[in-house]
C-alpha cells in the first residue's frame, strides 16, 4: 500500500503530514511512502533526510495519482482533488461542517475520507488529537508571538537604570492552547491569570502558577468533549465587566475560546481594547472562527489606539517543524490503529474511525451518529490531559471549608447575644434597682470583644493550635483580678478569704501558662 | 482620679492581649504574642493592686508567689508529651477561681451597693455554674489524659436525661436563689440563698463530671478546647458580675477562641459538636464493628532492613504522625530518622492531621520540640494532593486518620477527611499491636497490598532505623 505525502499547496502553510521520523514509522508498519519532492524543505525537513529514511521522492502532481492513501495537513484545493485518483484514501483536516463543497467534490470522486479534527476526544484516541497537538503549538507561539510585538520585559528587572514591572498576561479560556500559553508566559517570567468558566481547569491553571480569576456567578461551563458551553446572559454580561476591569491592568491577552461548530464567541470588546494601555497585545487565536476580539481581523495584524491585535490564523504553520512532526506522529498512531498496512481497512465500528470518517467510498458518513454520550471517557477526554503537566484528579471530594463557619458563628452569637439581651432586660426592669444601662454597656463590650476574638482567632496557623490553648489559658487567669478586688477589708470575712484561695489558683495559671507557652514557641524553628 | 487611671490600664491590658492572640498566627510573630500576653498580665495585676482597698499584701503578696512557683515548676517541669494534661488541669484552676470568686462576691455587702441585686445574683449564678462545669469537667480530662480515668466513654443508661435533669435541676435552683435576693438585708448573714447556690454548685459539677466521663479517648481535642472555651465564657461572666470590662474583654477572647477550636476540630472529624458533646461515640458503634466484605486479609510484615531498602531507594517520604508517637515518645528518634534521610538528599515531610494526637496541634508541637524545621510539617489539605506522588509513607502510631474507610458510607467515621497514604506507592505502619484505634474500626488499611506493617513499640522501631542508617553511612 501506497502512503502518499504531498507538499501542502495553501499560501503560507510550512507544515507538512509526515517528517522523516514518521515516515520510518510508516515504513516499519509495512507502507510503501512517496513523499513530494519540496514537501518538506519549509519545515526544515530536506528531502535527503526523507530518501534516507526510506521514501522514494516524486515530483510534482505524480504524487496524487501515485499514492493509494494520501495524507495531508490541509483539505486539498480543487487543483488537487482533480488530481486525485478516484477511490484513494485521504486523511487530513477537513472542518467537514464549515466545507460542505469540498466534501461533495471529494465525494463525487468516491473517496474515503478521515477528518483528523473530528477524531473523538476520548481516552484512547489522545495520541491521535492532532487538534490538541496543534493547539499547544498555538498557544505557545500566541506568548512568542505577542512578545515580538511588545516593547518590554516578560519578567520583572531591577536594574541600574531603573525598576521595570513584570509583564502582565491574560489568558481567556484554559484548554490545551490556553494552558500551553500560560506555561510559557510564566516560563517568560509574566504575571499570569487565566480565566476559563469551566470549574475543573482551575487546578490545572494554578498548577502552572497562573491565577485563577473568577465571576461570582455560579455556574459550570463544563460542555462535553473539554470543550465549555454557552453561559447564560447574566454570567456572560458579568463575565464582559470583568474582563473590562482587567484591559486596564493587563499588557498581553491571549484569547483562545472556542466553541465548537460555532463563531468564536466575542469576549474582549472594543471597549476593552480601548482601555488597555498603548503598546499592550491581543492576540487571538480564534480568530480563524471569526475572532474572540470584536476587533479582530482574521489573519492580519491591526493596530487600534496603539493596541496591537494579532488575528494570526497560522501559528502552528510557524512552528512548522515541530508541529509537523507532531502531526506526523498523530497520524502514524491513527494508521496503527487502523491495521497498519497488511490490516488496514476502515472499521466503522471503530469508535475513533467512525467519529472521524467523513466520506467512505465516496458515501457521507458525516456526522456520527449521536451516541450515549458514557459519562466517564467523557471525563477523561478533556484535552487539557495532552497539555497540562500534572493529571487533572477526577471528582476530588474536598470539605467545604468556608461556607460552614460563619453560619456557626453568627448562629452562636445572635443566640448569645438574644438571650443576654432578655436577661437584661428581664431583670433590669422587674429587679428596679438600677436601670439595666450599665449592664447593656457591659454587653455591648462583650458582644465586640468576642467578634474581635472571632477575627483573630481564625488567623492563627493550626500548627500552633496548642501553644494558642496554653496561652488562653494563661490570659484566662485574668479571673485574678476578681479574687484581687474581693480580697480586701480583713481576713476574717469569708469573701476574703475565698478571693485570696481565687489569686493563688489563678496565679498558678497565669505563670504555668505563659511559661509553657515561652517552652513551646522557643522550640519552633524554621 | 485613680479610677480613670485603672480604666486605661485595663484598656491596654485588652489590646495587648488582643495583640497577643493576634501574634500566633505565624511562627515567626508568636514568641512576641506571648510577650505581649504576660505584659498585659502585669499591667492587669499591677493596676488592680493600686485599686483603693485591696491593700492585703501581707497576704496577697505570698499568694501570688506562691501561685507563681507552682504554675513555674508545673510547666516547667512537664514533658511535651504530657501537654494536654497541664492544659487540662489548668482549665480546671480557671473554673476552681472563678467559683471562689463567685461566691465572694455573693457574701460581700459591698457588692450590693448600687447593684441591681437581681441582675447581680443572676450573674453569680452563670459565673459559678459555667465555673463549676469547667471545674469539674477539666479534672476529668486530665485524669482522662493522665491515663487514671479509662479513656473509654462512660455511658450511663439514660444519660441525656441525666444532663437534662441536672441543668434543669440547676436553673430552678437558680431561680430559688435569686428570689432569696440580697442576703445582707436583715444586717445577719441570711443562709437560704447560699445553701440554694452550692446546691447548685454542686449540681453543675456532677454535670461537668458526667458530660466529660462520657466522652471518649479521640474525642479529648474536642472537649480540651470546649473546656478552654467555657474557662473563658466563665471569666466573661466573672466581668459582668464584678463590672469588669477587662474581664469581659478577655473571657470573650479567651471563650471565642475555644469554640472556634472546638469548631475546628469537629470539622477534622465531620461531626457536629453536639454529636461529640452527646454522641459519647460508642452510641453508634458499641457493637463490634463489622466484618468487612470478605475475610480481612493476612497483614504483611516487615522488618527494619527490608523498610531500610525502601527508604534509601525512596526520593520522597511521607511521616504521618499520630498519637501513637506521643506516646511512644518517638519524636526525636523521628527527627533523627529525618536529618538522616535529608542528609541523603530524600525529601521528607510530615503530615499533620487536625485531630492527630490529643490537643488542637499536639504533633505540631511534638515535632518541634525535636527540633524538626516547621517548614517541612505541612497540614493535611496541603500534602494530600501530593501523596500519588510518594514513594514511601511512614505512619507512626495514627490510625483513624488514616483510615480509608472513613471515604465509605456506613462506618462511625464516614465523611472524616483523612490522610490518603494508600495512594502512595508504599506505606508502612509502625504499630504496637493489632487493635483497632479510638474509634474502635477497624482499618482495611493494614490489609492493603501496598502496606507493610512493622509491629513493635515506636520508638524503638525508629530508634533501630537511625542506627542502622548511621551504620551505613559509617561504613561508607
Amino acid at each position: 500500500m501506497k502512503v502518499g505525502i504531498p507538499k501542502e499547496s495553501h499560501p503560507g502553510e510550512r507544515r507538512v503530514a509526515g517528517t522523516p521520523d514518521t515516515v520510518r514509522k510508516l515504513i516499519d508498519f509495512g507502507f510503501e511512502v512517496l513523499v513530494e519532492r519540496g514537501a518538506g524543505a519549509l519545515a526544515n525537513y530536506p528531502d535527503p533526510a526523507y530518501e534516507e529514511a526510506g521514501a522514494t521522492l516524486v515530483d510534482g502532481a505524480d504524487i496524487w495519482t501515485a499514492g493509494d492513501l494520501i495524507l495531508k495537513v490541509r483539505a486539498p484545493k480543487d487543483l488537487e482533488i482533480a488530481a486525485i485518483r478516484e477511490g484513494a484514501h485521504l486523511i487530513s483536516f477537513v472542518q467537514p461542517a464549515q466545507n460542505e463543497e469540498l466534501v461533495r467534490k471529494l465525494a463525487a470522486k468516491k473517496i474515503t475520507l478521515i477528518a483528523m479534527d473530528c477524531v473523538p476526544r476520548i481516552t484512547r484516541a489522545q495520541k491521535m488529537d492532532a487538534l490538541s497537538s496543534m493547539a499547544n503549538a498555538a498557544g505557545y507561539r500566541a506568548v512568542i508571538e505577542a512578545a515580538q510585538h511588545y516593547g518590554s520585559f516578560f519578567t520583572g528587572q531591577i536594574t541600574a537604570a531603573g525598576r521595570v514591572p513584570p509583564t502582565k498576561v491574560l489568558v481567556i479560556g484554559a484548554g490545551v492552547a490556553g494552558l500551553a500559553a500560560i506555561g510559557a508566559a510564566r516560563g517568560l517570567g509574566a504575571i499570569v491569570r487565566a480565566f476559563d468558566t469551566r470549574e475543573a481547569v482551575r487546578d490545572q491553571v494554578k498548577s502552572l502558577g497562573a491565577e485563577f480569576l473568577e465571576i461570582e456567578i455560579e455556574e459550570d461551563g463544563e460542555g462535553g468533549g473539554g470543550y465549555a458551553k454557552v453561559m447564560s446572559p447574566a454570567y456572560i454580561e458579568a463575565e464582559m465587566e470583568m474582563f473590562y476591569e482587567q484591559a486596564a491592568e493587563v499588557d498581553i491577552v491571549i484569547t483562545t475560546a472556542l466553541i465548537p461548530g460555532r463563531k468564536a464567541p466575542i469576549l474582549w470588546e472594543k471597549r476593552a481594547v480601548e482601555r488597555m494601555k498603548p503598546g499592550s497585545v491581543v492576540v487571538d487565536l480564534a480568530a480563524e472562527n471569526g475572532g474572540n476580539c470584536e476587533l479582530c481581523a482574521p489573519g492580519e495584524i491591526t493596530v487600534h489606539d496603539g493596541v496591537t491585535i494579532l488575528g494570526l490564523t497560522d501559528l502552528p504553520s510557524r512552528m512548522a517543524t515541530v508541529t509537523s512532526q507532531l502531526y506526523g506522529t498523530n497520524l502514524t498512531h491513527l494508521l496503527d490503529d487502523m491495521g497498519r498496512a497488511e490490516g488496514y481497512h476502515i472499521d466503522l465500528e471503530d469508535e475513533v474511525v467512525r467519529g472521524a470518517i467523513v466520506l467512505h467510498e465516496g458515501e457521507k458518513l458525516w456526522p456520527p451518529p449521536k451516541k450515549e454520550p458514557p459519562p466517564e471517557p467523557e471525563k477523561k477526554a478533556e484535552p487539557e490531559q495532552a497539555a497540562a503537566p500534572t493529571p487533572p484528579k477526577v471528582a476530588e471530594p474536598t470539605p467545604p471549608a468556608t461556607p460552614a463557619k460563619p453560619m456557626f458563628g453568627k448562629g452562636a452569637f445572635v443566640g448569645l447575644a438574644l438571650a443576654l439581651v432578655w436577661l437584661g432586660l428581664r431583670f433590669g426592669y422587674t429587679g428596679e434597682m438600677t436601670p439595666p444601662m450599665e449592664f447593656l454597656q457591659h454587653l455591648t463590650v462583650f458582644v465586640l470583644a468576642c467578634f474581635v476574638g472571632w477575627q483573630v482567632i481564625w488567623s492563627v496557623t493550626a500548627a500552633l493550635h496548642t501553644p494558642l490553648m496554653a496561652v488562653t489559658n494563661a490570659i484566662s487567669g485574668i479571673i485574678i483580678v476578681g479574687g484581687l478586688l474581693q480580697a480586701r477589708g480583713s481576713w476574717d470575712t469569708p469573701s476574703a478569704l475565698l478571693g485570696g484561695a481565687a489569686v493563688l489558683l489563678a496565679t498558678i495559671n497565669i505563670a504555668g501558662g505563659f511559661l509553657v507557652t515561652q517552652r513551646m514557641l522557643k522550640m519552633f524553628r524554621k | 482620679m485613680i479610677y480613670t487611671l485603672l480604666i486605661v490600664a485595663y484598656l491596654v491590658s485588652s489590646v495587648l492581649f488582643i495583640l497577643s492572640l493576634r501574634g500566633l498566627s505565624s511562627q515567626e510573630t508568636a514568641r512576641k504574642g506571648n510577650v505581649y500576653g504576660i505584659i498585659g498580665m502585669a499591667i492587669a495585676v499591677g493596676a488592680t493592686l493600686t485599686v483603693p482597698g485591696v491593700d492585703l499584701y501581707a497576704v496577697l503578696v505570698p499568694a501570688l508567689a506562691i501561685g507563681a512557683v507552682i504554675g513555674w515548676l508545673m510547666a516547667a517541669r512537664v514533658a511535651m508529651t504530657a501537654m494536654p494534661e497541664l492544659v487540662a488541669l489548668l482549665h480546671s484552676f480557671v473554673g476552681a477561681a472563678a467559683v471562689l470568686v463567685g461566691f465572694a462576691s455573693y457574701l460581700d455587702p459591698a457588692m450590693y451597693k448600687g447593684h441591681g441585686s437581681g441582675v447581680f445574683l443572676t450573674e453569680v449564678f452563670i459565673d459559678v455554674f459555667i465555673g463549676a462545669i469547667t471545674f469539674t469537667g477539666s479534672v476529668v480530662a486530665f485524669l482522662k489524659l493522665k491515663g487514671k480515668v479509662s479513656g473509654t466513654p462512660l455511658l450511663l443508661p439514660g444519660r441525656h436525661m441525666l444532663n437534662l435533669g441536672l441543668l434543669v435541676g440547676s436553673i430552678a435552683l437558680g431561680v430559688l436563689y435569686v428570689q432569696t435576693g440580697n442576703p445582707f438585708v436583715g444586717g445577719e448573714l441570711a443562709t437560704e440563698g447560699l445553701m440554694w447556690l452550692g446546691i447548685m454548685t454542686a449540681l453543675a459539677g456532677v454535670l461537668g463530671v458526667h458530660l466529660v466521663m462520657a466522652i471518649g479517648g479521640a474525642d479529648m481535642p474536642v472537649v480540651v478546647s470546649m473546656l478552654n472555651s467555657y474557662s473563658g465564657w466563665t471569666a466573661a461572666a466573672a466581668g459582668f458580675m464584678l463590672s469588669n470590662d477587662l474581664l469581659i474583654v478577655t473571657g470573650a477572647l479567651v471563650g471565642s477562641s475555644g469554640a472556634i477550636l472546638s469548631y475546628i476540630m469537629c470539622r477534622a472529624m465531620n461531626r457536629s459538636i453536639w454529636n461529640v458533646i452527646f454522641g459519647g461515640f460508642g452510641t453508634a458503634s458499641a457493637a463490634p464493628p463489622k466484618p468487612r466484605e470478605g475475610a480481612p486479609g493476612e497483614v504483611q510484615e516487615t522488618d527494619i532492613d527490608g523498610l531500610l531498602a525502601e527508604l534509601l531507594g525512596a526520593r520522597d517520604v511521607v511521616i504521618v504522625p499520630g498519637y501513637g508517637m506521643a506516646v511512644a515518645r518517638a519524636q526525636h528518634a523521628v527527627n533523627d530518622l529525618t536529618q538522616l534521610l535529608r542528609d541523603r538528599g530524600i525529601r521528607v515531610r510530615f503530615a499533620i492531621h487536625p485531630v492527630a494526637g490529643r490537643l488542637p496541634g499536639h504533633m505540631n508541637v511534638l515535632l518541634a520540640e525535636a527540633n524538626v524545621p516547621y517548614d517541612i510539617v505541612l497540614e493535611m489539605e496541603e500534602i494530600n494532593d501530593d501523596l500519588p506522588r510518594t514513594d514511601v509513607s511512614l505512619v507512626i502510631g495514627a490510625n483513624d486518620i488514616v483510615n480509608p474507610i472513613a471515604q465509605e458510607e456506613g462506618s462511625p467515621i464516614s465523611g472524616m477527611p483523612v490522610l490518603e497514604v494508600w495512594e502512595s506507592d508504599r506505606t508502612v505502619i509502625f504499630k504496637r499491636s493489632r487493635r483497632t484505634g479510638y474509634a474502635g474500626v477497624d482499618n482495611p488499611l493494614f490489609y492493603h497490598e501496598k502496606t507493610r506493617m512493622l509491629f513493635g513499640d515506636a520508638n524503638d522501631s525508629v530508634s533501630a532505623l537511625v542506627a542502622a542508617l548511621r551504620a551505613r553511612a559509617a561504613g561508607g
